[in-house]
């Protein structure tokens, strides 16, 4: 079991990420970083794969970790943190350490793209750890380009809005289904505007033993066009018109966490943003229809799916995150 | 304590031989993916675990890319670390072996070696760690199944010495020793595990002092960390004489940077690693026997490089042969003939070198075949080719 968090007077003082970091202001990974690391015990270590996140917070000389912290590689932090659990599990047979939590924070270039093949791997074999995926929807730290997280219809540097295309023609890969396809006893996905639910998920999910994933979205002002000081708002606004639902599933069992009974429209979301402007000229009407449908779809998949899967499995394994 | 001459004998194939040296070297995590020909020790290893001999963590991983990776954050812990792989394995983890090295991460790995697709092609030759040869990783190579096993041993103590704080590798060639059964001399347990001690880093992850491990460096600071890593390579040169003479102290064996067969007085020295050491040395006495001055002088240590030992050995030499089972193209010659070019050279050496490239692919190399190179370097025009190739056809 595990302590609610309820309030933020509970939360501790001392900051896991020091401020003086060189990432952006209004950067939605750092917010990320910081909700996550204060609901987590103070003895977590962090794994972190390569990304903006990465290069902006451990320049040598320089580090704003309060954490025990190991960078490697892109590809490679679940890999990484498979061997620290082993690691930590061989010493404390013998006397000789301990074992402490794990968290990984893993852009989502490095975790739905090049590091897939890593988290898959570490999440079927069972090792004990938290994976974070801070989504910002496109390799940010190289300038903006598209990966399997960015959106239909996103303009990115390698997905570009011209006469004969209109940003991503795919889809964005549904990450959460692959991860609850390895059975890992807990995955969830968060928003920082929802703090008390993305910290009381990550308490969850350190309370169990084995892999548990969290699947954050994090608003990026550059990539994503709009005003820095609006980043929460951003992340807000994705759940409240549906485009990001919060939900969890536990054992089996899916559950919304935050229902939006009456969604805002999609396009109050879309529009507050530079790299979907193309999505309203008349000739891409049928490209934004498109994006919408979908939005609407996941979510009521995601409805049928707790009807079903609580029939199915028993809404036992579902509490208040 | 074991008494040097007293052993347990057992009759084992190189892999088992070094899957064994891991089990008594009392290694906290294993991290391994199974390639041809190195799968043996991870199946061995697995063996012990469904044994209960082996007490440490084993990872089966879904790469060797992750095998490392997971080596990387076990070492991180102050854990002992073991991998082995081979070839395309090798090449797959190209990438973390300067992540290993440049984070300090004492890893052993054996390397069963195998040449590199395409085409594919399972038999030996050195192109795999020749591949990875700048990666800041300790090599040694082994030329029989107990030199394999003892060496395994040794460079857990060599790797995690304060002094070095290096990754190494054991190399051995693929199915000609890893799948070779010979007769091994083990060693006891107990006397392995107080030779070895406990690993103690300096740093290691641990929340009460939270460090930060693999930073960005920019330019202004990334330079001086590969200076470090180079000075950690020289002092290893000190370092492995220490503790090949205190593993002799228990158990009678020493093998050196390099090994001399003849070549003080020889007027043609081949210089040669791997287990085709043996075979030269072999082709030098039947040579030597009917009066011929050769001699052969075994690279065990090739990376850090032993320069002066290897220049005492070649001193007198009056032609050099170098031999490389590994194919430079494009070079103007194999690595290890580049090497002793370059130490002969800055020693004031004129003595010609004759470089060969041979066992490409895993073609044999037999006493005969030893016996044809001393003789081909009897002729002044063989020292005119950048790269022989002996052994090719047409």
């Amino acid at each position: 079991m595990y302590q609610q968090v309820k309030g933020l007077k509970e939360l501790p003082l001392q900051e896991p990420l020091s401020p003086g970091h060189r990432l952006c202001p209004g950067c939605g990974a750092s917010i990320v970083v910081r909700e996550v690391l204060l609901a987590a015990p103070s003895d977590t270590v962090v794994v972190n794969a390569t990304g903006c996140l990465e290069v902006s917070t451990a320049l040598y000389g320089y580090s704003a970790w309060n954490r025990p912290w190991i960078h490697s590689a892109f590809e490679n932090a679940a890999a990484v943190a498979s061997g620290i659990d082993a690691g930590f599990k061989a010493l404390a047979r013998r006397g000789e350490g301990e074992e402490h939590p794990i968290v990984v924070f893993g852009g989502d270039g490095g975790t739905y793209d090049i590091g897939i093949q890593a988290l898959s791997g570490a999440m079927e074999r069972g090792h004990r750890f938290l994976y974070v995926c801070y989504d910002n929807e496109a390799y940010m730290n190289t300038g903006i380009q598209r990966s399997g997280g960015t959106p239909r219809g996103a303009w990115t540097t390698t997905t570009q809005a011209g006469s004969a295309r209109a940003g991503k023609t795919e889809a964005k890969k549904d990450l959460m289904a692959i991860v609850v396809a390895h059975h890992v006893p807990y995955a969830a996905t968060a928003s920082i505007s929802h703090w008390r639910d993305l910290m009381n998920k990550v308490r969850k999910a350190l309370s169990m033993d084995g892999p548990t994933f969290l699947h954050v979205m994090a608003p990026c002002m550059r990539g994503w066009r709009f005003d820095g000081a609006k980043t929460v708002r951003m992340s807000r606004l994705a759940v409240e018109t549906r485009t990001f639902p919060l939900y969890e599933v536990e054992g089996g069992v899916y559950r919304i966490t935050v229902p939006v009974p009456s969604p805002k429209p999609a396009e109050e979301f879309l529009k507050a943003q530079g790299r979907y402007s193309h999505l309203f000229l008349p000739q891409n009407a049928a490209e934004l229809e498109t994006v919408k449908r979908e939005i609407e779809g996941n979510y009521i998949r995601l409805e049928k799916m707790s009807q079903l899967t609580g029939q199915i499995f028993g809404s036992a394994a579902s509490q208040q995150p | 304590m074991t008494q040097a001459g007293t052993f347990a004998v057992a009759a084992l194939q190189g892999d088992e031989a070094v899957a064994e040296a891991v089990r008594q070297c009392d290694v906290d995590v294993v991290a391994a993916y199974p390639i041809t020909p190195q799968t043996i020790i991870v199946e061995k290893l697995a063996e012990f675990v469904a044994d209960g001999r082996f007490s440490g963590e084993f990872i089966p991983v879904e790469s060797e890319h992750s095998a490392l990776s997971a080596c990387v954050g076990a070492a991180a812990t102050g854990a002992r670390v073991f991998t082995a792989t081979s070839s395309q394995g090798l090449a797959y983890m190209h990438e973390m072996l300067y992540n290993a090295s440049g984070m300090r991460l004492p890893i052993v790995m054996a390397v069963a070696n195998r040449a590199l697709s395409a085409p594919l092609v399972l038999n030996a030759d050195h192109g795999d760690m020749m591949g990875s040869r700048d990666s800041g990783w300790i090599q040694v190579y082994g030329e029989n199944v107990e030199e394999v096993y003892d060496r395994t041993i040794q460079l857990f103590k060599l790797s995690e010495d304060p002094r070095v704080m290096l990754p190494s590798t054991i190399n051995f060639e693929g199915f000609i020793i890893s799948h070779d059964k010979e007769r091994v001399r083990l060693l006891d347990e107990g006397a392995i595990r107080r030779f070895l001690g406990r690993p103690a880093p300096k740093h290691r992850i641990d929340p009460k002092t939270p460090l930060t491990f693999g930073a960005i460096a920019n330019p202004d600071n990334y330079f001086e960390f590969k200076m470090q890593q180079a000075e950690a390579m020289k002092n290893t040169l000190a370092v492995f004489n220490e503790v090949e003479e205190e593993f002799e102290s228990f158990s009678g064996r020493r093998y050196g940077a390099v090994n001399s067969y003849n070549t003080d007085g020889a007027d043609r020295v081949v210089v040669a690693n791997g287990c085709s050491a043996g075979t030269m040395r072999a082709a030098a006495r039947a040579l030597n026997a009917g009066g011929e001055k050769v001699g052969v002088l075994t690279i065990r240590l090739y990376r850090p490089f032993p320069a002066e030992e290897v220049v005492a050995n070649l001193r007198r030499a009056k032609s050099v042969i170098t031999m490389d089972r590994s194919f430079s193209l494009g070079a103007p010659s194999g690595p290890i003939s580049e090497d002793v070019k370059s130490v002969l050279k800055g020693a004031g050496l004129g003595a010609p070198v004759m470089s060969v490239v041979y066992g490409i692919g895993g073609r044999d190399l037999s006493v005969d075949d030893g016996k044809k190179i001393f003789e081909m370097a009897k002729d002044e025009n063989s020292f005119r080719a950048t790269q022989m190739l002996y052994g090719v056809k047409g």
